[in-house]
């Protein structure tokens, strides 16, 4: 047997490489359900849609609703905050996006975002901060009425949901 | 220093077992006789003060886990009942508390200690890079802990944490709903913390044994840091250092029990007792006080890195700041290859001793900032103290191990001792 293994060192190695590789496939298909159990079971992607009438909103008013564990503002904005996001140019905002970009056409009035600012998940407070719309006290991020970032460390936009309107007044976010 | 063991079988039972296990041996060998530098001052007391807390940790733990429950909506009212009902579950709870606290205390003064004495130079690398584990591991376990009573800072500072990983670039979403278990911190969040802050020390403990054996194939660095050279350089560990690091122990638990009797809470935060809710924000939300130095270096980043006069960003603020935090422990394993002077031991480097002590004072200062709402003056100092932080490793170190000219060292620890002694009989 030696004097075999001398002659055909070949063979052995390719049989080394080939049962590692088959050994290492085998291990990483055994470890990734032990990682993918940590990821949102099916009972939390269940929750993933909700639906929310929005004519409960006073025009001025905001509510925090609950999707997915995430608080989500509903906000009824005024005409004049309406024509304040309008208004700010495309150049002033880090992570530009237009006032109609931002919400339903024919709903312009309702502003629905997530509810955590995009720096570190903090829920911003409402009707505050240099551009009065949203500021976040736990690191300091100014939102304006349209809930897009224009000071502080976040770097984006308030993130809007997917959602539509199921009917005049009954949205359904998810 | 291992040499040769000097242990010997009291009686045929140990003589039976030392031929089969030599258990007994590895004791006597590891903390009996063990030569040990005979100049070592107080500071070095902080590894033994280290161990008891660690056991008051796992032990406190492991009662607490007995009367805790790991469920959203009864955590917060089943630590309430520990320290209401359980008996003697206030001063348990307390202990626990308070004991992650002075854990850190004790180990920001042990990491301290190994920089100005350069203990982390050659050849106790290994020994200084496991200690750096070990600190990750515990920065690890204080935090999963504080989640579980499910208060107010326990959920925004599991939130922000876990947030820090949705810096990194493309995966960092489906890395924080990995984390999470969910698309908000909740309950799937709050079992899988508990998991984890019942095996880390278990982890700690394992490390803490490497950290020992590491730091027993070289023996002790001591404050003249030069090697020992001969019997006469050093003591054995028992009853020397057995007595020294008792007394030392005694002393520490003695605020440490203060805090435990008068002052549970004092070092916590009174928001942690209203429950967890995701609806709403505290309105100044600042972690624990052991973690506020590399909080201040997160919130010192507040510009983006990329082509100066262009718009175009490679790191934006919030990345950098994730970076600069974790950057600012992970340049801590490179630091016996950043300081390259010879000599050990800071009390015979003239420079290298102010620049040292500017250090603690700057990561002192950053505690204080980390403290302090992120806007204004605040911000530009923790830029300040950030940047020292950064250039005494990473710019300091190197230049003074060429420019600079360090005192004679003794000849040996015992003459070093002996001098000091001869002058205090020559002025007494």
């Amino acid at each position: 047997m030696p004097d075999n293994d001398q002659k055909d060192p070949n063979r052995r190695d390719f049989l080394y490489v080939a049962s590692g590789a088959v050994g290492a496939v085998a291990v990483a298909g055994a470890v990734w359900p032990l990682i993918d159990q940590m990821n949102p079971s099916a009972a939390v992607l269940a929750l993933a849609s909700i639906e929310f009438d929005v004519s409960s909103v006073p025009e001025g008013g905001s509510v925090t609703i609950k999707w997915r564990g995430l608080p989500v503002f509903v906000r009824h904005r005024t005409e004049a905050e309406i024509e304040e996001a309008r208004a700010v140019p495309m150049s002033d905002l880090k992570d530009p996006q237009t006032d109609a970009e931002r919400v339903k056409e024919g709903h312009e009035q309702y502003l629905i975002m997530i509810a955590n600012c995009t720096h570190l998940g903090c829920v911003p407070v409402g009707e505050s901060g240099d551009f009065d719309g949203w500021f976040c006290p736990c690191h300091g991020s100014h939102y304006d009425t349209a809930g897009r970032i224009r000071k502080g460390p976040a770097p984006a936009n308030l993130v809007v949901p997917d959602y539509e309107f199921v009917s005049d007044t009954v949205v359904r976010i998810g | 220093m291992a040499g040769q063991s000097t242990y010997k079988p009291s009686n045929g039972f140990t003589k039976w077992l030392d031929d089969r296990l030599p258990i007994m041996r590895l004791g006597y060998d590891s903390f009996v006789d063990f030569p040990t530098p005979r100049n070592l001052n107080y500071w070095w007391t902080f590894g033994g003060i280290l161990t008891v807390c660690l056991g008051i940790q796992i032990v406190t733990g492991i009662i607490l886990a007995m009367h805790y429950t790991p469920e959203a909506t009864m955590a917060f009212n089943s630590v309430e009942h520990i320290r209401r009902d359980v008996n003697w579950g206030r001063i348990i709870q307390g202990t626990h508390a308070v004991g992650a606290s002075m854990f850190f205390i004790a180990v920001y003064i042990h990491m301290f200690r190994g920089m100005y004495y350069g203990s982390y130079k050659a050849p106790r690398e290994i020994l200084w890079m496991l200690g750096v584990v070990i600190f990750l591991l515990m920065m690890a376990t204080a935090f999963f802990g504080y989640v579980l009573p499910w208060g107010q800072m326990s959920f925004w500072g599991a939130t922000v944490i876990t947030n820090f990983f949705s810096a990194v670039p493309v995966v960092g979403d489906a890395i924080l709903q990995l984390l999470r278990g969910g698309f908000a911190v909740d309950n799937p969040t709050l079992n899988r913390f508990f998991s984890l802050h019942y095996l880390l020390p278990f982890m700690i403990a394992g490390v803490v044994g490497l950290h020992i054996w590491a730091l027993h194939v070289p023996g002790n660095n001591n404050p003249a840091g030069i090697p020992v050279k001969s019997k006469q350089d050093t003591v054995p560990f028992h009853p020397y250092y057995t007595l020294k690091d008792g007394f030392a122990i005694v002393v520490f638990l003695i605020p440490f029990a203060w805090f435990v009797f008068f002052a549970p809470d004092i070092l916590g935060h009174a928001d942690n007792y209203i429950p967890a809710n995701s609806q709403v924000t505290p309105t100044h939300i600042v972690p624990e006080w052991y973690f506020l130095p590399f909080y201040a270096i997160l919130r010192a980043i507040t510009f983006n890195i990329g082509i100066p006069f262009t718009d175009i960003t490679f790191i934006d603020s919030k990345l950098g700041g994730v970076i600069a935090m974790f950057g600012a422990i992970v340049v801590l394993f490179f630091l016996p290859w950043l300081d390259r002077s010879p000599v050990r031991s800071g009390g015979f480097r003239p420079m290298f001793k102010w620049f040292f002590w500017l250090q603690v004072i700057s990561f002192i200062a950053l505690g204080y900032l980390g403290s302090k709402p992120a806007e204004g003056t605040y911000v530009v100092f923790a830029q300040i103290f950030t940047a020292y932080y950064f250039a005494y490793f990473l710019i300091i170190l190197p230049v003074l191990s060429r420019i600079e000219t360090p005192k004679a060292l003794p000849a040996s620890i015992s003459e070093s001792v002996l001098k000091v002694e001869a002058k205090s009989a020559t002025t007494a």
